[in-house]
């Protein structure tokens, strides 16, 4: 079971996480992400393989004050 | 206004003295309001992404805005230092608000907290702007902190009540050598220019403009208070008279003699 932004989903078959990015049509310039509590580089989303156990938080900016 | 009048954070040079926050705003107003506000400093929240490739903020902000990010949600200073890392992530520079709040009613800034962030954060190599309680002694550990302005506020964020914590405010602009922008409770254009007048160095504004009749206008009358008040700084504000009243005219030469 894996958990990205507080919601648990299980995987069929292996996915990276730049793969689940584009399928959710999250805009790659837009977004930051922290993996277990430690930030990945843009550089690795796409050689990066979510696993079982993986707490994933995916954010932007949005209005504030 | 005189061009040589520079509002100096981490070493980056500003003309304009209004900080605008971008939030309560639908995201076509903000463009206008930026544009009208002629800010150069523009706050952002971190949060979690949508799904969908819908519209972000920055598609709305002009690339020569500088973008101050805000560690709102932060209840320490953990929480604060992990969510300014995450907006450096995001590629839009080492500036950063800190504020954190553990009370939810009033959202009053923790002052400890705060300076414990400041400290991890400058060291860090982020451009610090603490929000915080007006304090003196606090914002001199800020200072040692790393601090690049201190940010005290006027009254609880969002009230819109104005300078509610003033004479503290004044005692920072008096015996600080760091920039004080009044953050938070400054509610109307009268009293942004009040605290220009006092000595602050710039005025960060949201909910008043978010929440006015017309937020482009609003938006256009804090900048010109917020200039009014700084030439009012610069110039020099003329006396008072404890009692009674100095002619403005000449005594000599009336009609009735």
């Amino acid at each position: 079971m894996i958990t990205i932004n507080g919601k648990t989903l299980t995987l069929s078959a292996p996915k990276t996480l730049g793969a689940y990015l584009d399928e959710n049509n999250y805009r790659r310039t837009y977004i930051a992400v922290e993996k277990n509590g430690e930030i990945l580089p843009k550089s690795e989303y796409d050689t990066t393989y979510l696993n079982d156990g993986d707490k994933i938080e995916i954010v932007s900016f949005v209005g504030g004050g | 206004m005189q061009n040589n009048d520079k509002l100096i954070l981490g070493g980056h040079e500003f003309t304009s003295r209004f900080i605008l926050g971008s939030g309560k705003f639908s995201l076509d107003l903000v463009k206008a309001c930026v544009e009208k506000a002629e800010a150069q400093i523009i706050t952002l929240a971190v949060r979690r992404a949508n799904e969908g490739g819908l519209a972000n903020i920055l598609d709305y902000i002009p690339d020569t805005v500088t973008l101050l990010p805000n560690t709102s949600g932060a209840r320490n200073a953990e929480e604060a230092v992990r969510i300014a890392k995450l907006s450096r992530e995001l590629g839009c520079g080492n500036f950063v608000k800190v504020e954190i709040m553990r009370d939810s009613k009033y959202l009053l800034p923790d002052n400890q907290e705060t300076i414990r962030a400041t400290e991890m954060l400058a060291k860090d190599g982020f451009i610090v702007m603490p929000y915080m309680y007006p304090d003196l002694n606090v914002a001199r550990d800020l200072e040692n902190a790393g601090a690049a302005c201190i940010m005290p506020l006027g009254a609880p964020i969002g009230s819109n009540k104005g300078l509610c914590t003033k004479e503290f405010i004044q005692i920072l602009i008096d015996e600080m050598n760091l920039p004080i922008i009044v953050d938070a409770g400054i509610g109307r254009p009268s009293q942004a220019c009040e605290a220009m007048e006092m000595g602050a160095a710039a005025i960060m504004a949201n909910t008043a403009v978010a929440t006015a009749g017309n937020v482009e206008l609003m938006a256009e009358a804090f900048k010109k208070a917020i200039e009014a008040g700084r030439s009012a700084y610069l110039a020099g504000l003329g006396r008072t008279l404890e009692r009674g009243a100095s002619a403005s005219s000449p005594l000599t030469g009336f009609l009735q003699d």
